[in-house]
């Protein structure tokens, strides 16, 4: 089976506390670290496994700058057989809709049986993997937790409300967007990465995919982000004092406001 | 009348001369022996490479302590002074063996120096020896096959039994002293009947005694008991030197070889492979051990040498706490693995084409040790388990098998130097705190200069509750005038347990920012309160200004005077320390947080029962903090116990992975309101004037 | 005009709560908008859902036809691009079903799209501003989004106060629009989740105990207190080494890492291990009898009560609103 799964490269938000500039629109950039989005690792390692059980080859696509090769190579340490960039000024500022399409031309050129895209990324949106398919006219599954290959066609299942597993029947090609849980994806240490940094790995832009440059980036998006803000948390925590009866009182106002009632 | 017939001039039913079985007896003997222990060097052969020829006054010393003198023997009393009388039986006995042997064929052969006076003191040595050695042994069958000690148990999962094997060899030993003394009984009777007179053998000896006991049989049946004896004796020397390399006997012949290569040096690793240099690393085609002949030969005669005695396990936490590991079946599953991939019969050689941590080893048992070290000081013959799980963990890195509980803190580490994922920036803020700072300033060595880094190491930096550990060293260091500073971001986590978790790369990463950071900062020494720094800085890195634990500071500067204590303030308490397994075990320091407790003056401090070098591990710093063990209980919840039996209520530690793990062990046991966990550094900076 | 179209998803019959907090979107999105609900399904159930909607919605869309028995995503799209106009704003749930709905459904109106919206700050001409957040809850964005040619977005269920049913709408039925409705993905089942088998990580309020529950017999006094919430008892590591609850309910580094809105933190210190298990930012109720318990530093509302006393009246009380 011929997989392509698509990753990004995304601040870390296991280990980063985040915080904003002085300016406070952005967050302050200077002490992020990056990694690959966390549901893609999923993605890869279901991957791997699918082709170790079937044979084929994984193809890890990206869209982004230089920086964002090293989460090619880090999946490519995992396992996955190559790597392409999908680097081009013109990319820049896309919505989802755009890494949508320029991902999309990139499929168009291979000849994939099976896509998959992390369920989603730092912006919590979700969106690449069903726009995707949408644009292929392939079918789509999304928080795909399950995965049984058959002839020509998949049983997937999704991770539905309350914990329940919705089982499908899928043909391929299709896309899947896969959720964490699904497997334990392998570890890949500083040496894994070394070991194929010499691996050469493709860039393609814009005039190579035979992208229109004025359909994606920031020219072709109709969602774009303003800023960055949080709201005033405060210090610690606020104190609730006096009667039982009153703190009570009080909490269940507080409760009620937030959703825990 | 005339002498008894000896094996060498007798005719077997008056025309056989026997002599001819004294000679081949020996040849097929040595022969056989010689075969076996080819095929037993065979995966030896094809081992990774070990330097084990450093260190020679070191290791000539272990040899003659450790081997000859069986000085960790008797830290279990009756099993090591039933061994010390075997094994010195054994040495005595062997000479008489070997002359026995010639003998056979030519009588009255006598070993050159033992002819005179020496040989008469060796005959009444000799003699004690075997009737010492028989009584060892009938004691020893009695425990091993009647009383059964719990130590020596083999759970299911972890294969058969070897009490058969044990008795049996027992058996082999008894019959091999009675032989060899109804021998000489035999003929000492049989001269006495005929000549009058007798060299009679030590009195109360077993040759004495049956001597007495056979002074009134025929001569027929005592020449007849004289050849069967020497025959009997012959065969089974014979057969047990060649039964010794089956099984767990072997360890009397590979003793004194594992004993001198043992480890020489405490609290280190293994290099990823001998002979290869960490620049050399990235070459590699792999990491660690997968498969059986990855290990080195030493960890393999490791593997021939185990005795199975059970001390490694009785001694392990993570068995006690009932985590999947008994160090014991480490090194029993992995010779088992061999004998069966090396079979002695064929000839051929086997290869697994599993892992071993999917053939022998589970993936959980290996994660389950804590490197603490308790199995190796406690192993008679110098067997070791830390560099072996290291390399097993190496070669699961190596693979991607690690447990999803400890990609995180990895993952961390790589990306920000400590296992939280917590901001460099922010890795001195323990110092920001409001009244510490206020009256404190701590240098930032990125900037200042001074005399001597404070490592703080990442969990005393970033843990909310572990931070208090660093401020109060930080007040010790200014009251001992120590002119000091750290760090800040700058600092990466030591790796101590980057490293025993098998992650070589990220930890020589860390090492070499962690190297370069200190040597730029111009220091002349270097102290931490964290033990798992100080093992890493003093026994992993290389080329650092000398390293110390707090402990070691504040007993000096309060022998020199410089630091004093007031009166204890809880005087009602009683105070335990516990070992932390990295300041005492791995770097020897045990006496000098007890000498700077004890100079604070009515402080009432007990003594638990496991302490010093058999302190018991609180549960594993560093990432096993991360790492989810199936357990019955928390090591610490049992060393909290042990405390609680020993009757303290206080228990000081001078780790900061100790004191997580028991302060938390003393909620989990539900001891809040008896017992408390206090850090070193804590009581001495409230009793400093 | 503004047209925005919400689809209410349904389940037994009855429409899934967010069906009430979609006027309150749309308001906030252009008071002056047209709200029309759209249903797909088939019989009784699917009409009892379209009736009961126009209590709150002028005009109900219903769609019956058998291929929508089940809400398969492929096929609600495919009836939706039939009858839903290219230039309207089409409102869906962040929930499982909109997030297999809501992307590719974009794509095939061509509209512009938006996910997981918070809230909204009304229109400036074509342009949407809206709210949401990025990083798993750890900031807030201010968006823009080009709703010329439509726009599908998904907003997050509870977000946005449920209406009043005071309307009285029409149900129009458009099954004869929803065109070939044949699918390359096929439903088999749903494999219901095992009993007793608790996701901490799903529950959007987790009652989490710590060693201030003292033993084993007190979990029962947390499970009420949840159980009035409607929440799921979750805990700190203590809790589940004593055996008392699984291992599936431990919050914490070594835990499960839970995204809930309120945590109720009973009788927890707030352990760094534990604290790191708990994201998105959550509003944070801690109660512990020690005043300088850690996890006061890190909580939205620290109460210094033992949680013993303090659960059975919190719960009583909230038996009584």
């Amino acid at each position: 089976m011929e997989i392509l799964v698509c990753v990004k490269r995304v601040p870390d938000t296991a280990e980063n506390e985040f915080e904003l500039n002085s300016e406070g629109n952005d967050l302050d950039r200077d002490d992020l670290v990056y990694s690959v989005n966390e549901w893609d690792n999923y993605a890869v390692e279901e991957a791997i496994q699918i082709v170790d059980n079937l044979g084929g080859s994984i193809t890890v696509v990206t869209v982004g700058d230089d920086e964002a090769e090293e989460v090619l190579r880090r999946e490519m340490a995992m396992g996955a057989n190559n790597g392409v960039l999908l680097s081009d000024d013109a990319f820049e500022g896309s919505d989802g809709r755009g890494i949508a399409a320029i991902l999309k031309a990139e499929v168009e050129k291979g000849n994939y049986d099976l896509i998959l895209t992390g369920a989603q990324a730092d912006e919590g949106a979700g969106q690449v993997g069903g726009m995707l398919a949408a644009m292929l006219d392939y079918p789509y599954a999304s928080l795909v937790n399950k995965i049984e290959p058959a002839d020509g066609k998949i049983k997937v299942g999704r991770e539905i409300e309350g914990g329940n597993q919705e089982m499908n029947e899928i043909e391929l090609p299709c896309v899947l967007s896969i959720q964490t849980g699904i497997n334990e994806p392998r570890y890949v240490g500083i040496r894994g990465i070394r070991k194929v940094a010499g691996v050469e790995i493709p860039v393609k832009g814009a005039g190579d995919l035979g992208v229109d440059a004025g359909s994606v980036g920031e020219a072709g998006a109709k969602t774009k982000r303003v800023d960055y803000f949080v709201p005033d948390l405060g210090d610690g925590a606020e104190m609730l004092e006096g009667s039982t009866d009153e703190i009570i009182e009080k909490l269940i106002e507080k409760l009620k406001a937030k959703g825990g009632l | 009348m005339s002498m008894i017939i000896a094996p060498a001039d007798y005719l077997l039913f008056g025309f056989f001369p026997t002599v001819i079985f004294s000679f081949l007896l020996p040849v097929i003997g040595v022969g056989l022996f010689t075969y076996i222990i080819a095929r037993r060097i065979a995966p030896l052969v094809r081992a990774n490479p070990d330097y084990r020829f450093d260190n020679i006054p070191e290791r000539i010393k272990n040899l003659i302590v450790v081997w000859l003198g069986q000085v960790r023997q008797p830290r279990y009393m009756l099993a090591g002074v039933l061994h010390i009388i075997i094994f010195a039986g054994f040495l005595i006995l062997s000479i008489r063996s070997t002359s026995l042997v010639i003998i056979g064929m030519s009588d009255g052969f006598v070993l050159p120096g033992l002819d005179g006076r020496l040989g008469t003191v060796y005959n009444v040595m000799k003699d004690y020896a075997a009737t010492a050695v028989l009584v060892a042994c009938i004691i020893a069958a009695y425990r091993r096959g009647i009383k059964k000690p719990a130590r020596y148990a083999v759970p299911e999962k972890y294969g058969h039994d070897h009490t058969a094997e044990a008795v049996f060899v027992l058996g082999i030993i008894a019959t091999l002293m009675i032989s060899e003394s109804m021998f000489e009984a035999s003929a000492v009777a049989y001269n006495y009947q005929t000549l009058g007179n007798a060299h009679f053998p030590a009195i109360f000896s077993l040759a004495w005694i049956f001597a007495k006991i056979l002074g009134f049989a025929s001569l027929e049946s005592l020449q007849g008991l004289h050849i069967i004896m020497y025959y009997v004796h012959d065969v089974t020397f014979f057969f047990f030197l060649c039964f010794l390399p089956l099984g767990k006997h072997f360890h009397v012949i590979t003793s004194i070889f594992n004993v001198f290569f043992m480890r020489v040096k405490k609290g280190n690793i293994k290099p990823v492979k001998y002979g290869v240099s960490d620049e050399e690393l990235d070459d590699l085609e792999s990491f660690g051990v997968k498969k059986l002949e990855d290990f080195t030969w030493k960890h393999m005669l490791d593997f021939y040498s185990c005795a199975d005695c059970g001390r490694c396990s009785d001694q392990c936490p993570a068995n006690a706490a009932g985590r999947p590991l008994s160090p014991r079946f480490i090194t029993i599953k992995a010779r088992d693995l061999i004998f069966k991939n090396y079979p002695i019969k064929s000839g051929v050689i086997y290869k697994s084409d599993k892992l071993l941590v999917a053939d022998i080893y589970t993936e959980d048992e290996i994660w389950s040790c804590t490197t603490c070290g308790a199995c190796e000081q406690e192993c008679p013959l110098g067997i070791e388990y830390i560099d072996k799980m290291v390399d097993l963990r190496r070669g699961m890195v190596d693979e991607g098998m690690v447990p999803q509980s400890l990609q995180k803190p990895l993952k961390a580490l790589e990306k920000r130097g400590n296992p939280y994922g917590k901001m460099e920036k922010k890795r001195a803020d323990w110092a920001k705190e409001k009244t510490f700072a206020e009256t404190h300033t701590v240098k930032d060595l990125g900037k200042d200069v001074a005399d001597t880094l404070y490592f703080v190491d990442s969990i005393t930096s970033y843990d909310d509750n572990m931070q208090e550990i660093a401020r109060r060293t930080s007040i010790i260091l200014e009251k001992a005038g120590v002119d000091f500073g750290v760090l800040g971001k700058g600092e990466k986590d030591s790796g101590n347990e980057v490293l025993r978790f098998g992650e070589e790369m990220l930890y020589q990463e860390l090492k070499a920012r962690n190297t370069e950071a200190i040597l730029e900062s111009g220091v002349k020494r270097i102290v931490t309160a964290d033990p798992h720094a100080l093992n890493a800085l003093k026994k992993d890195y290389t080329g650092l200004p000398p390293v110390k634990h707090i402990s070691e500071i504040v007993a000096e500067k309060i022998n020199s005077g410089v630091l004093t204590m007031k009166p204890c303030k809880n005087r009602d308490k009683v105070y335990v320390y516990h070992d932390p397994c990295y300041l005492g075990r791995h770097n020897s320091i045990y006496e000098s947080p007890r000498q700077a407790m004890d100079a604070i003056a009515g402080l009432t401090r007990v003594e638990l029962e496991k302490s010093r070098d058999r302190s018991f591990c609180c549960g594993g710093g560093g990432l096993m903090l991360f790492y989810e063990p199936e357990e019955e209980t928390r090591m610490g919840v049992i060393r909290v116990n042990m405390a609680a039996e020993a009757g303290a209520n206080v228990i000081v530690t001078a780790c900061p992975f100790c004191l997580v793990n028991i302060q938390d062990a003393i909620k989990v046991a539900g001891k809040e309101d008896e017992m408390e966990a206090l850090d070193f550094t804590q009581l001495i900076e409230e009793h400093l004037i | 005009m503004t047209q925005i179209f919400a689809y209410v998803p349904f389940k037994n019959g009855v429409a899934d709560d967010v069906a009430l907090e979609f006027p309150d979107a749309a308001k906030k999105i252009d008071a002056g908008a047209s709200l029309t609900a759209v249903v797909t399904g088939t019989g009784a159930d699917l009409d009892n859902v379209a009736d009961a909607l126009t209590k709150t919605y002028s005009e109900v869309i219903k769609i019956d036809n058998d291929a929508l028995a089940y809400p398969n995503a492929e096929i609600v799209r495919k009836a939706l691009t039939h009858v839903i106009p290219a230039d309207a704003i089409v409102l869906v749930p962040h929930d499982t079903f909109g997030m297999d709905l809501a992307p590719g459904l974009s794509i095939k109106l061509d509209s512009a799209y938006a996910a997981d919206v918070v809230d909204f700050e009304g229109m400036d001409g074509a342009t949407l501003k809206l709210i949401r957040q990025e990083l798993g809850g750890a900031v807030f964005t201010h968006v823009t989004c080009d709703t010329a040619a439509g726009a599908v977005i998904t907003i997050r269920p509870g977000a946005f106060a449920p209406a009043d049913e005071g309307a009285s709408g029409v149900v129009v039925d458009k099954s004869g629009d929803a065109g070939d409705l044949s699918a390359q993905r096929t439903f088999l089942e749903v494999v219901e989740a095992e009993v007793g088998d608790v996701d901490i990580t799903k529950s959007d309020v987790l009652v989490s105990i710590g060693r201030g529950i003292e033993d084993e017999d007190n979990i029962e006094v947390a499970q009420e207190l949840a159980d009035a919430m409607g929440a799921v008892v979750a805990c700190s590591r203590p809790i589940v080494d004593a055996k008392w609850l699984e291992k599936s309910r431990q919050v914490g580094t070594s835990g499960q890492t839970v995204k809930p809105k309120v945590y109720m933190a009973m009788g927890i210190s707030g352990s760094f291990q534990h604290m790191g298990g708990i994201k998105g930012n959550p509003f944070i109720v801690a109660v512990n009898k020690n005043p300088k318990a850690p996890i006061f530093q890190v909580a939205d509302v620290g109460i210094v009560e033992d949680i013993l006393d303090f659960m059975p009246e919190l719960q009583e009380a909230i038996e009584d609103l």
